[in-house]
């Protein structure tokens, strides 16, 4: 994914040598033909059509009304779009970089060779497995107030726990907490790049400083860099997309007091409760604008601080 | 010598704080799945009784009978739909993937760098972008309801999968493949019999990806699917949940019985599992 060149690795273009070269692409076209179609058939032309439907007034029965920006407008005065989309980019800023880390704190513990090394790395990934909704309904479980295990098991210790996923304060805190639960993708991504560190590299940088701190900053790190981009990029990307948990534990209405309420909430509820799907399509175009313009900005930012073996790219 | 000694005394408690401190990391990451299998074999009233009983106490066998039998949460038609939804994506995206993986990955022609960065683009584009057009023209078509929205797409191809298993067949050498086109095998003959064999656990491992995520897919056929028996699980266990939220023994069952198959087939297949992952592209 950091990989913004598709040519790179692959076999370099096609010579014009006539015979076998021209053989070869016209398969090349027939192989990837029913992929191009289905390319356009669900992404380009909804693409599209979903800016077309922004425009328009469509309540999935009748035809759409042309309306021009008035989807956007209503939007701009919808207190329900403020609040999901302050909340989604809460989540967001603070889910994305806290699990990078931890991720990265978890795969430079498994970098090492012992008896358990398959058996941590399992545990770690198993979260993943997960269906999301099993996961935040066994969560809601956990952190019921007053009844529930965690509460109780704190209350006995002396602390006086929140009402977590009930109390509004804390509820988007929580949710937050509970993405941090499924990043074993994260960490193995983070430990193969670390796998692939070249054994003299690391054991130079042991001779040359002592210090395990000077060689994760200035030899580690950046030799995964490029797992750091893709983790970020996918991140940001899913995170604010969040549904699942956030439509299981806050229901359409982002209980407690709107505190979960999720952008993809909103969207879905707008579209498929209220049908109002000009603007429902609005606010998917507002989402394609605003992760299209981080991506580019990570990317072009990334030239700077990715590093890639093997130098220029 | 006492040096020595001292060292071998340093590793090892080394070694115990480090095992100590993952032990401890890898209770917090099971305690969810423990207490989820716990509590699907406890009572309503154990489940929050007080002290917290650690183990269920008798253990409720007939707490799986209980969730089999009730008609407001028909698991074993839900479960059986999954099996269905997940291992039709799982062929689908072996065969119509491995096509146009094939095509980026081995085979040299005009445009194929731009049609793969537009496939780099589709794999990053949110699914909301492009949803509601493509629900619009199904429910037109009446097939709403169906799993043919869900399912349809995939005899297409899919941007990740696409992705993933490119990276496997830059893998298979050139020369492989001009060998064969010297002896005149056609280009079909080449893909289907000399490298299809080449890839056969990557394509297993796709398979397997797929499997897990579209047993997990909750989006999708909470909007197409209306019908409580054509639900797949997700959405069984999500409509449960929300509509009988006290009812959490029979909830916590349904968890249990959602997640076990896809722990199941990690735990047999995770050597597959890494190397798939560790190959997502990040070369």
């Amino acid at each position: 994914m950091p990989d913004t060149n598709p040519s790179a690795g692959a076999a370099p273009l096609p010579r014009r040598n006539g015979g076998a070269g021209r053989g070869e692409a016209r398969a090349g076209v027939l192989f990837a033909l029913p992929w191009m179609v289905g390319m356009t058939l669900f992404v380009a032309i909804p693409l599209i059509l979903t800016f077309y439907i922004a425009q328009t007034k469509f309540q999935i029965i009748g035809a759409p009304k042309w309306v021009g920006m008035q989807n956007y407008e209503a939007l701009w005065t919808d207190p329900a779009f403020w609040t999901s989309a302050r909340n989604t980019l809460v989540f967001a800023v603070i889910s994305v970089p806290l699990k990078l880390i931890i991720a990265l704190g978890l795969a430079l513990l498994l970098n090492r060779a012992t008896a358990l090394s398959s058996f941590y790395r399992t545990v770690f990934y198993l979260p993943f497995l997960m269906p999301a909704v099993a996961g935040s309904v066994v969560f809601m479980l956990l952190l019921t107030p007053n009844a529930g295990p965690v509460n109780l098991v704190l209350e006995a210790l002396g602390f006086n726990p929140p009402d977590w996923l009930l109390d509004p304060n804390a509820a988007l805190w929580t949710l937050i907490m509970l993405s941090l639960w499924p990043l074993g993708v994260e960490t193995l991504v983070f430990l193969g790049g670390l796998q692939n560190i070249p054994k003299e590299v690391s054991e130079a940088a042991d001779l040359d400083s002592p210090r395990g701190w000077h060689k994760l900053v200035w030899i580690t790190l950046p030799l995964i860099t490029p797992m750091v981009l893709f983790n970020l990029v996918i991140g940001i990307i899913y995170s604010f997309q969040i549904f699942t948990q956030a439509i299981v534990i806050g229901g359409t209405t982002g209980a407690p007091a709107e505190s979960t309420l999720m952008y993809m909430v909103v969207l879905y509820r707008a579209a498929f409760r209220y049908f109002n799907v000009g603007l429902a399509a609005a606010m998917a175009t507002v989402l394609f604008l605003v992760v299209l313009i981080l991506t580019l900005l990570i990317f072009r930012t990334a030239r700077s601080w990715v590093h890639y073996e093997g130098g220029e790219r | 010598m006492s040096e020595r000694r001292k060292a071998t005394v340093g590793t090892r408690i080394g070694m115990l704080a480090y095992h100590a401190l993952m032990l401890t990391i890898s209770a917090v990451f099971l305690l969810p799945f423990y207490w989820m299998t716990i509590s699907a074999y406890k009572s309503n009233a154990e489940i929050f009784s007080d002290p917290v009983t650690l183990f269920p106490d008798p253990i409720r066998w007939e707490n799986i009978s209980a969730l089999l039998t009730r008609d407001d949460f028909p698991f074993v038609q839900q479960f059986l739909n999954s099996v269905f939804y997940a291992g039709t994506v799982a062929v689908l995206v072996c065969l119509s993937c491995s096509l146009a993986a094939y095509s980026f990955g081995c085979l040299r022609w005009r445009g194929r760098n731009l049609v793969f960065a537009l496939t780099v683009c589709a794999l990053l584009m949110p699914t909301i972008v492009t949803f509601l057009p493509v629900y619009l023209a199904w429910s037109k078509l009446g097939l709403n309801g169906t799993y043919w929205p869900l399912i349809t797409p995939f005899l297409f191809g899919d941007a990740f999968f696409i992705f993933m298993l490119r990276q496997f067949f830059m893998g298979v050498p050139r020369e492989v493949l001009d060998a064969a086109r010297l002896d005149g095998a056609s280009e079909f003959r080449i893909w289907w019999q000399i490298v299809m064999p080449q890839v056969r656990t990557p394509l297993v491992i796709a398979g397997l990806f797929a499997t897990v995520y579209t047993w997990n897919e909750f989006f999708l056929p909470l909007i197409y699917l209306q019908d409580r028996e054509a639900f797949p699980l997700s959405v069984g266990l999500f409509t449960f949940q929300s509509q009988r939220a006290v009812e959490w023994s029979v909830s916590m069952m349904g968890a249990f019985l959602t997640a076990i198959p896809m722990v199941l087939l990690f735990l047999f297949t995770q050597r597959l599992f890494q190397r798939g992952l560790s190959s997502t592209g990040l070369k």
